[in-house]
């Protein structure tokens, strides 16, 4: 059985907590990590985090992206969209054909 | 194009044409994959593509309604209205396998069936921007799961698409072409040794017959009687 974490600032993330989703409000990158690898080797099937967190602490949401779970899913925060959860996406169809071509070189 | 050493036996022969057999189907069964996942990934991230844009305007608006809520609301209020989560997700992972590549499938399981049961908090004390906040999420939630699957597939077959690519890629231009020259590079080395030893055969076979029976002399003996 796995949980849903949810991570970021208090803002953008106490209102998933009403759904279930378990809140861990950090805004240190050093924090984060830490609590993301805790995250990672616990029962967490999914983790969102905010884009804005998800910038400061890039490589070690990197090291998840060719690992089974847990899915580390970009959403925007409270201060608005970045674009960054795009870009993942972008990121991957690059990876894979080469070229961007399902955004249309946005 | 250089040509490894390779050494010109009939052994090596057998063995790289057996190698030559074996890189021809590898590469054409690592293309048929390389195409299929290419074409499942595509089909995801199209789909990756429209649940993220609809989950990011949705929690936009989700924000916004939070922001105000908390503007007509204390902080304290606030903080106890959403201390006991009524709701609670869990999750059950199960992993299926798309060419080669295994990628996750979630079922949800949720404490209160009952959309409509959802708040934590009684009605009187909270804004109502606060419901419908918590309503436009709760809302999206299955989406929000299913974007987690969706993305978490297309990072996973992103990345075995661009290994089966390089696997395709390594034998359509290195390991067959070479495969290749080398077969070429035995086989006319051992006709060239072939050759070689028949002429030598026969140059050995002259020389014998010559031993034996003095041609030559007696040629130059006849010619020597009739002129």
């Amino acid at each position: 059985m796995y949980k849903i974490a949810v991570m970021g600032d208090q803002d953008s993330i106490y209102g998933f907590a009403a759904l279930g989703f378990v809140p861990f409000s950090v805004t240190d990158p050093q924090e984060a990590e830490r609590t993301l690898r805790d995250l990672a080797q616990g029962e967490y099937a999914v983790i969102y985090i905010t884009e804005a967190l998800a910038a400061l602490i890039e490589t070690e949401i990197d090291r998840y992206r060719t690992a089974g779970l847990p899915a580390i899913i970009l959403i925007p925060g409270a201060s608005g969209n970045t674009g960054r959860g795009m870009t993942a996406v972008k990121k991957s169809v690059e990876q894979a054909v080469g070229s961007d071509i399902i955004f249309g070189g946005e | 194009m250089s040509t490894k050493h390779v050494n010109p036996t009939r052994m090596e022969l057998t063995r790289l044409k057996k190698k030559l057999v074996t890189a021809m189907r590898g590469y054409k069964l690592l293309k048929d994959k390389r195409d299929e996942l290419m074409r499942q990934f595509l089909e995801l991230v199209r789909e990756n593509k429209t649940l993220r844009e609809k989950v990011e305007a949705g929690i936009q608006e989700a924000n916004q309604n939070l922001v105000l809520a908390r503007a007509g609301m204390s902080q304290e209020a606030l903080n106890v209205a959403l201390m006991a989560p009524k709701q609670e997700v869990s999750l059950e992972a199960e992993t299926k396998n798309v060419m080669s590549v295994e990628i996750p499938v979630f079922h949800t399981r949720m404490r209160t069936p009952d959309p409509s049961d959802i708040y934590p908090y009684g009605l009187a004390f909270t804004s109502a921007d606060l419901d419908d906040a918590i309503k436009r999420l709760s809302d999206l939630l299955p989406d929000l799961l299913r974007l987690a699957e969706c993305e978490k597939s297309c990072q996973l077959m992103a990345a075995e698409i661009e290994k089966t690519r390089r696997r395709v890629n390594a034998l359509e231009h290195v390991v067959i072409p070479e495969t290749r020259q080398s077969i070429r590079y035995i086989t006319m080395k051992l006709d060239e040794n072939e050759r070689s030893s028949q002429t030598r055969l026969m140059k050995v076979k002259d020389m014998m017959l010559e031993a034996a029976h003095h041609y030559s002399e007696r040629t130059a003996a006849q010619e020597e009687a009739e002129g």
